[in-house]
């Protein structure tokens, strides 16, 4: 756990994330400028820093309503902007990128961060990127395959020796500068389907695992499947993080909570992704056995151990922004989590003296 | 309430016939409601590989974003080889999972043989009810006879169609309200 900077005897590590999406109001159909929206990125991440949240990160999507195409660019200012908490993508999507300048990047903002820099590497959902990078669709899979082996290989040596289809070989090159500590945090970013955990398993990777809405129990069948085969492939699964995602979002009671994020969470999918969000799925969300942590923080307090009991994950991230969700009320979550969710997550999953 | 008439064959002109008169009748028996004709003849559509439909371009994306932004459909379709033809189950691979969620879809199927009446109830269905469609149970079945010269002669073909173009509308506006009424619980 060491080599990914996790202590599981602080117990569950909670991080905010955003996708960098630039989506109207609901309430309003206004949208702000993507200025506007990246200074409150920026800020929502050193509110998150001031609250004693562990970890925030960014994400990379090449398409019309969003704006952290430049994810790194926002990441550095954002290892500007704050002291303690840990930064990442969320993620970067390294099918289309090059892992040499990938690396580069994030090592830079782990210097100026003083060591607060993972990457999580993903493979995209829309394929905007592909046309816009000029990479063929074709090879979606084997390019990011190739690519984040060369990336772990990076981070693995300081002198890299390789060659493959994408990429032009690299003969003894020092890919400079390093990392404040010689190494960072990589993460495979994972979706619904277990057949990407087992491959990072396999490969001896941490995975991030999306969870947007649906049971508990069928996600903990993902990392289940990710352990398997991290011991199958002679890895001990003790040794590698878990880290969840989904949506994120409190209010006084579950039903306010739900009103204030229904039409954002809707509209926004339906907007990025061509589908909505069922109403009725939505209000399933509201079930303790379900991914959704969407209510009064009492609520969420509960749901999110619950989540932790099931998976024994390491971290949670939170995605409350999405959907033109208005800034005041990101500031309010950010206020709730601190007093509220943090000090109980860490009261029942941190490990007490003398315990194992 | 948008209605999208699809011609899922790019050969012969009797699926395009029937669809045609369907939508010319809905427009007669309901001219405030929204229609329009995909015959699927008049694109270029490339075959699916799998991306979001938002990411294709020109009329693959036209035709795709057509459908998903219709509230209920009626698709025509031959039967080649005991089958729907490639062209139709080209746009279903084309669609997300549950791209008929909340949609209402009919069917009305040509065929040179009487031997394929059970091919929609065996091979359709099935797809539109994986794709989460409302189905139109009743479909209508037409074969080579009753049309001459790109018309429709047979009068028991007209009413049935007549009555499939009906049913659709009222299961649309049915379902709206149930929909509607459902979400209202909620309350949020």
């Amino acid at each position: 756990m060491e080599q990914f900077r996790i202590n599981p005897s602080k117990g569950l590590e909670f991080g905010i994330y955003t996708l960098g999406d630039h989506l109207p109001n609901p309430a309003t159909g206004e949208r702000i400028s993507a200025k506007q929206r990246l200074d409150e990125i920026i800020e929502l991440a050193k509110l998150a820093d001031e609250a004693g949240i562990d970890f925030f990160s960014v994400g990379e999507s090449h398409q019309e309503y969003f704006t952290t195409q430049a994810h790194s660019v926002v990441l550095s200012a954002i290892a500007q902007a704050t002291e303690k908490i840990k930064i990442a993508s969320s993620s970067t999507i390294i099918s289309t990128l090059d892992p040499v300048r990938v690396y580069e990047d994030f090592a830079t903002i782990d210097l100026i961060s003083g060591g607060r820099a993972e990457i999580i590497a993903g493979r995209a959902s829309r394929v905007g990127n592909f046309e816009l990078l000029g990479y063929d669709l074709h090879d979606y899979e084997e390019l990011y395959e190739e690519k984040f082996d060369l990336l772990l290989k990076i981070n693995k040596e300081e002198v890299v020796n390789w060659s493959g289809k994408y990429r032009a070989p690299l003969r003894d090159a020092k890919v400079l500068p390093r990392p404040l500590n010689g190494s960072m945090p990589i993460w495979r970013a994972v979706g619904g389907h277990p057949t990407s955990a087992v491959k990072a398993g396999y490969a001896g990777v941490p995975i991030f695992l999306a969870s947007l809405g649906g049971p508990v129990s069928i996600f903990k069948r993902t990392i289940d499947a990710y352990r398997d085969a991290l011991t199958q492939a002679g890895h001990d699964p003790a040794r590698f993080p878990v880290a969840t995602a989904g949506f994120f979002y409190l209010a006084e009671t579950t039903q306010q909570a739900q009103r204030d994020t229904y039409p954002s969470v809707n509209e926004g999918m339906q907007l990025t992704n061509g589908r909505g969000f069922p109403k009725q799925h939505f209000a399933q969300g509201a079930s303790p056995r379900d991914v959704m942590n969407i209510g009064s923080p009492q609520e969420v307090i509960e749901k999110i151990l619950y989540q932790h009991e099931m998976y024994g994950h390491q971290r949670y991230i939170a995605q409350m922004d999405f959907g033109g969700i208005p800034f005041e009320k990101l500031r309010k979550n950010i206020e709730l989590i601190g007093k509220e969710v943090l000090p109980a997550i860490r009261k029942y999953t941190a490990k007490q003296e003398g315990q194992q | 309430m948008k209605v999208v008439f699809l011609s899922g064959s790019i050969v012969g002109s009797k699926t395009k016939t029937a669809i045609s008169y369907a939508m010319n009748k809905l427009a007669e028996a309901y001219p405030d409601t929204e229609a329009e004709l995909l015959d699927l003849a008049e694109y270029e559509i490339q075959f699916s590989d799998g991306r979001n439909y938002l990411d294709y371009s020109g009329d693959t994306k036209y035709v795709t974003e057509t459908l998903m932004n219709a509230d209920a459909i009626v698709i025509g379709t031959p039967i080649f080889q005991a089958s729907i033809p490639g062209t139709l189950k080209n746009i279903f691979d084309l669609l997300p999972v549950n791209a008929f969620r909340d949609k209402v879809v009919s069917m009305i199927i040509t065929a040179g043989s009487a031997k394929h009446y059970l091919i929609a109830e065996q091979q359709l269905k099935p797809i539109l009810a994986y794709m989460k469609a409302q189905i139109v149970q009743t479909y209508v079945f037409i074969e080579e006879i009753d049309f001459h010269r790109k018309e429709i002669v047979n009068d028991d073909v007209i009413f049935r169609v007549n009555r499939l173009v009906e049913d659709t509308m009222v299961l649309a506006e049915t379902y709206q309200k149930i929909r509607e009424a459902q979400e209202a619980s909620y309350d949020f």
